[in-house]
C-alpha cells in the first residue's frame, strides 16, 4: 500500500494502482477517453492529465503508477492535484485539440445523449473554436453487418483495437498511419470475425463505431430501460433492454463481475429484430390440414376435447430452450395433474439428470472460477459457441499466466492457444489412463477444470460420456476440498431451471426422443421446444412466441410472451439463479406463458392453485427454496455427486464428439427471425466455406 | 331653475357636443380592421403554424435529430427516423405535430440545430375537425413550401437579435 495525498485527501492504495484509480479512490474525477478498466493501458488520449507535485508538466494518470511517483524531500507523500488551473487549462487543450477534427455533428450521430466526448466536452471544453481550417475527412470502412463506421468522427482512443485483440482475441482491427493520418480499419475492409464485434461499438467513446441495425432508429433518451437477462444461452448474460413504447430497441450489457463483466455476444445484442418478426401473435387451430386463426376460447375447447378422451399415460410434455422457470413449474404442475409421467426438458437428449445430483448438471467451477483454474481440459464442446463469453473468460486466463488447456472434440479456433488432444471419448479415456501426454498437465495442476460440452452429452452413450468425465474430474483431482472443477456448459437458458425442477420422465415416463417418436403419445403439449422433429401422429399443442419448426407441426398454436415480455425465472450454467424482467408486452392476443397454463388447467378441469404470479412464485419457492435466492448459486451435493456419476461407468462408443451448436447465430426461434442474425450467418457461412476450399 | 342650466338646456350643448364626438370619430382614423380582408403587423417572432423548411436545392432540412421532440413540453411532435432509402442519409419517416397538444411555445424551433422546424407567421388554421389538427410530415413540408418566402425573411429579420 502506497500513501499519497490527492486535493488534499490522504489515502491508502495499493502499489500496482495507477495514479487514475487511485485519484478515483479519492473521490476525484478524471476524465478519459482511451482508458478502460479492461483493456490494457494505452495512455494516448490525454485527456485525464493531472497535476503531480514535483513533476515539470502534467502526466496522464491513467499511464502513470502509484509506484512512480516520487515523495518529498523529506519523505512526505507523493502530491496529485486534480482541480488546479493547470489541470483545468491542460483538459481545455486536450479537447481542443480532440475537436480540432472532430465532425460537430452531433445532431445526426447515434452516440448524441450518450456521448462520452460530447459530456466531457460540455464538463471540461471550452466554448468557442479557434480552428478555421478544413476538418480531416476520413473514408469510412466496413467491419461487418453489426458495426456502422462514421470514421470522420474517430478520436483514435484505440480501445476498439485492444478489445479485439485482448479482449475477443480477434486481432481483426489495427491502426494505419500515423498522427493525423491514422485510421481504424479491418485492413482488407472484411467482416470482423468476432462473435463479440457489438461490444466495439459501445467502447467507443465517440460515434465512430456506431451499432448498424440501430442505425438512426432512436434517441438514448426515449428509451425506457429495464434491466434484465439474457436467454440466448445458459450463460445469463446481465442484459439492459431498451424499449420505445412497446417496442425494443436494443439490448445493452449490464455489468456483472460473476458472469459477463461488461460484454455481451452478438447474438445476445442483434437478437431484437427477431423480437418483431415471425411472432405468434393469436391461438391457431388445425383445421383440415391448414392452421386456422381461433380465439382462446376455441383453442382451449379443442385441446379439452382432445386431452379429456386421451390415456394420461400417452400424453406428453416437452420444454424449450427458452422457457422460464414459472412456466416449467405451471407446465409440471399441469402434467402431474393429468396424470402422466412423460415430461422432458432435454429435447436434444443430453444424457443429464437431476436424479444424479445437482452437481451432475452444472459448471460447478462458476464462470469467474475459470480465473483460478491452472489448468482446463474441454470435453465435446466449442464454448466460443456455445457459450461465448465463458470463452472470453478462459481467454482471460490464458492471458494472464501460462495455462494448459486441452481440448477433445471437434478442432476449432477458440481464441487462446489450446492442444487439441482428439476428437472423441477413447481420447478422454486415454488422458484418464495417463497414456497422453497432456494427462501430466493435468495431473500437476491444483485446480485444474473438466468442461464438458452438450456435444459429449446428446448422443446415445452420454451418459457412459458423462461418467468418464467424472472420472477424470476424480483422476485429476478436479474435485477437491474449495474447489470443485467438474463443469457442465450448458447452451439452452431454460435447462438448468427445467433440471432443478426435475422436468425430466417419471415413473416409466418417456423420454424427448421416444415422444417425439410416430405412434409414442397421442397428444404432446410442446412449451417452446422448437429444436426436435415430432413426427406425425400425435395431437401437438404449441406454446411459444414464433412461428417456427414447433409451430409448424402443431395442431393448435397457443401464443406466449417472449423473454422480454415476461417476468420469468433462469437458471444459468452455473446454477446461478436470475430474474429476467418484463421490458414490452407480448403481441396482439399473446399472453404471459404462466397464465396460459393457468387458463387453460381450468379447461381441463385440473385448475392450477394459483391465481397470479407471486403466488405461483410463493408455491415455487416453497417448494424449491433454492429459486427463491435471486442472483444466488445454492450449495449443491459437489464431491458425492460427482463420485455417483464416475462410479456410474458404461462404455461410451468410438464416434467423435460433434458440437450442438452448427450455426451460431441461429440456435433458436427468436434467432433464426431475425434478419440481422441471418446475415451475419450468411457471412460466417461464406467463411466456413472459404476456408474449407 | 339656475340660469347656466336654463343656457344649457335651451341651447342644447349636450346634444351638440355629443353630435361634435361622433363627428369627430366618425371622421377620424378606425382602430379596427375588417379582419378577413385586412390584417394587422405581424411581428417576425410570431409563433403561428408550425413549417418544416428545405433548403433552397429542394433538400429537406430536418435530419432527424428529436430534439424539438425532446424539448417539447406539451409533447406533441412525434418523430422516428432511418435511414432514407436512396441516398442512406439520416431522415424522419414520420414527423407528426399534434396541434392540439402544441402550446405554441416556440421551444421547437428554438432546439433546432438546422432551422428546420419553424412557427411561421400563419395563425389562420381554423379547421372543422379535430383530425385536421394532427399535422403530418407532408402537410408540414407543403406548409413550408407555401410560407418560405415569409419564413426566410421573419428568420432573416430576427437574426440581428440572436
Amino acid at each position: 500500500m502506497t500513501k499519497l495525498i490527492i486535493d488534499g485527501i490522504e489515502v491508502e492504495v495499493p502499489s500496482e494502482y495507477t495514479l487514475l484509480q487511485a485519484c478515483e479512490a479519492a473521490g476525484a474525477e478524471i476524465p478519459r477517453f482511451c482508458f478502460h478498466e479492461r483493456l490494457s493501458i494505452a495512455g494516448n488520449c490525454r485527456m485525464c492529465l493531472v497535476e503531480l507535485k514535483g513533476a515539470p508538466k502534467p502526466v496522464a494518470s491513467c499511464a502513470w503508477g502509484v509506484r512512480d511517483c516520487r515523495p518529498g524531500p523529506n519523505g512526505e507523500p507523493p502530491q496529485v492535484f486534480t482541480k488546479t488551473p493547470t489541470v483545468k487549462k491542460a483538459r481545455e487543450g486536450v479537447m481542443e485539440f480532440l475537436l480540432i477534427n472532430h465532425p460537430l455533428d452531433c445532431p445526426i450521430c447515434d452516440q448524441g445523449g450518450e456521448c462520452d466526448l460530447q459530456d466531457q466536452a460540455m464538463a471540461y471544453g471550452i466554448d468557442t473554436t479557434r480552428y478555421h481550417e478544413n476538418k480531416r475527412a476520413v473514408p469510412d470502412k466496413y467491419i461487418g453487418p453489426l458495426v456502422a463506421t462514421k470514421m470522420n468522427r474517430c478520436i483514435h482512443c484505440t480501445r476498439c483495437i485492444r478489445f479485439a485483440t485482448e479482449v475477443a482475441g480477434v486481432p481483426d482491427l489495427g491502426a494505419i498511419g500515423r498522427g493525423e493520418d491514422m485510421e481504424i480499419t479491418s485492413y482488407l475492409e472484411t467482416a470482423m470475425r468476432s462473435e463479440l464485434q457489438g461490444n466495439v461499438a459501445d467502447l467507443c467513446p465517440v460515434g465512430a463505431l456506431v451499432h448498424k441495425p440501430q442505425n438512426y432508429n432512436m434517441r438514448p433518451w426515449e428509451l425506457s430501460k429495464t434491466e434484465s437477462i439474457d436467454v440466448m444461452d445458459a450463460v445469463g448474460s446481465a442484459i439492459r433492454v431498451d424499449a420505445r413504447g412497446r417496442e425494443v430497441m436494443r439490448i445493452e450489457p449490464r455489468v456483472n463481475e460473476a458472469i459477463n463483466e461488461e460484454w455481451i455476444s452478438d447474438k445476445t445484442r442483434q437478437i431484437v429484430d427477431g423480437l418483431r418478426t415471425q411472432r405468434l401473435d393469436q391461438p391457431y387451430v388445425r383445421e383440415n390440414g391448414r392452421l386456422r386463426a381461433a380465439s382462446w376460447q376455441e383453442a382451449f375447447a379443442v385441446i379439452a376435447a382432445r386431452v379429456r378422451g386421451a390415456d394420461p399415460k400417452r400424453i406428453g410434455a416437452l420444454v424449450g430452450d427458452l422457457v422460464a422457470v414459472e412456466e416449467i413449474y405451471a407446465l409440471k404442475l399441469l402434467m402431474e395433474a393429468l396424470g402422466s409421467p412423460n415430461l422432458d426438458c432435454r429435447q436434444d437428449g443430453a444424457a443429464l439428470s437431476p436424479a444424479q445430483g445437482r452437481a451432475s448438471y452444472l459448471f460447478n467451477a462458476t464462470i469467474a472460477g475459470i480465473e483460478q483454474a491452472d489448468a482446463i481440459l474441454i470435453v465435446g464442446a466449442n464454448p466460443r459457441t456455445e457459450a461465448s463469453l465463458v470463452n472470453v473468460r478462459i481467454r482471460k486466463r490464458w492471458r494472464l499466466a501460462p495455462l494448459p488447456i486441452g481440448l477433445i472434440g471437434e478442432p476449432a479456433d477458440l481464441t487462446y492457444g489450446h492442444d487439441y488432444l482428439g476428437a472423441g471419448p477413447e481420447t478422454l479415456a486415454e488422458v484418464i489412463a495417463g497414456r497422453h501426454s497432456f494427462a501430466e498437465k493435468l495431473k500437476s495442476a491444483q485446480r485444474p477444470l473438466i468442461i464438458v460440452g452438450q456435444g459429449a452429452l446428446m448422443r446415445a452413450d452420454g451418459a457412459a460420456v458423462l461418467a468418464l468425465a467424472a472420472q477424470a474430474a476424480q483422476a485429476f483431482g478436479a474435485v477437491a476440498e474449495g474447489w470443485n472443477g467438474f463443469c457442465v456448459l450448458h447452451t439452452a437458458a431454460a435447462r438448468v431451471g427445467a433440471l432443478d425442477l426435475g422436468f425430466v420422465p417419471g415413473e416409466g415416463g418417456l423420454d424427448a426422443a421416444v415422444m417425439a417418436q410416430a405412434g409414442a403419445l397421442d397428444v404432446i403439449y410442446n412449451l417452446g421446444a422448437d429444436e426436435i422433429e415430432i413426427a406425425p401422429g400425435a395431437f401437438v399443442i404449441y406454446q411459444g412466441t414464433h412461428g417456427d419448426r414447433g409451430a409448424h407441426r402443431a395442431d393448435v398454436i397457443l401464443p406466449g410472451a417472449a423473454y422480454t415480455e415476461k417476468s420469468g425465472t433462469y437458471v444459468n450454467t452455473e446454477g446461478r439463479v436470475q430474474m429476467a424482467n418484463r421490458a414490452s408486452f407480448p403481441p396482439g392476443d399473446a399472453r404471459e406463458d404462466w397464465a396460459i397454463l393457468r387458463a387453460l388447467s381450468e379447461g381441463l378441469g385440473s385448475r392450477l392453485p394459483f391465481d397470479s404470479l407471486p403466488q405461483l412464485r410463493r408455491k415455487l419457492y416453497a417448494e424449491h427454496p433454492h429459486l427463491g435466492a435471486i442472483g444466488e448459486i445454492a450449495p449443491g451435493d459437489g464431491p458425492a455427486a460427482i463420485q455417483a456419476l464416475a462410479a456410474a461407468g458404461g462404455t461410451p462408443s468410438r464416434e467423435p464428439f460433434a458440437s450442438p451448436i452448427l450455426d451460431f447465430y441461429l440456435t433458436n426461434p427468436i434467432a433464426r427471425a431475425s434478419g440481422v442474425m441471418a446475415e451475419c450467418s450468411a457471412i460466417a457461412r461464406e467463411r466456413r466455406l472459404e476456408a474449407a476450399e | 331653475m339656475k340660469l347656466d342650466q336654463a343656457a344649457r338646456s335651451i341651447f342644447l350643448r349636450e346634444f351638440v357636443s355629443a353630435f361634435w364626438l361622433a363627428m369627430k370619430y366618425f371622421f377620424a382614423p378606425k382602430a379596427t380592421i375588417n379582419y378577413p380582408f385586412e390584417s394587422n403587423y405581424r411581428s417576425p417572432r410570431l409563433r403561428g403554424e408550425h413549417a418544416l423548411r428545405r433548403y433552397p436545392n429542394g433538400e429537406e432540412r430536418c435530419i432527424a435529430c428529436k430534439l424539438c421532440e425532446a424539448i417539447c413540453p406539451a409533447q406533441a411532435i412525434t418523430i422516428e427516423a432511418g435511414p432514407r432509402r436512396n441516398d442512406g442519409t439520416r431522415r424522419t419517416t414520420r414527423y407528426d405535430i399534434d396541434m392540439v397538444k402544441c402550446i405554441y411555445c416556440g421551444m421547437c424551433q428554438e432546439a433546432c440545430p438546422v432551422d428546420a422546424i419553424v412557427e411561421g407567421p400563419n395563425y389562420e388554421f381554423a379547421v372543422e375537425t379535430r383530425e385536421e389538427l394532427l399535422y403530418d410530415k407532408e402537410k408540414l413540408l407543403d406548409n413550408g413550401a407555401r410560407w418560405e418566402r415569409e419564413l426566410a425573411r421573419n428568420i432573416a429579420l430576427d437574426a440581428p437579435y440572436r
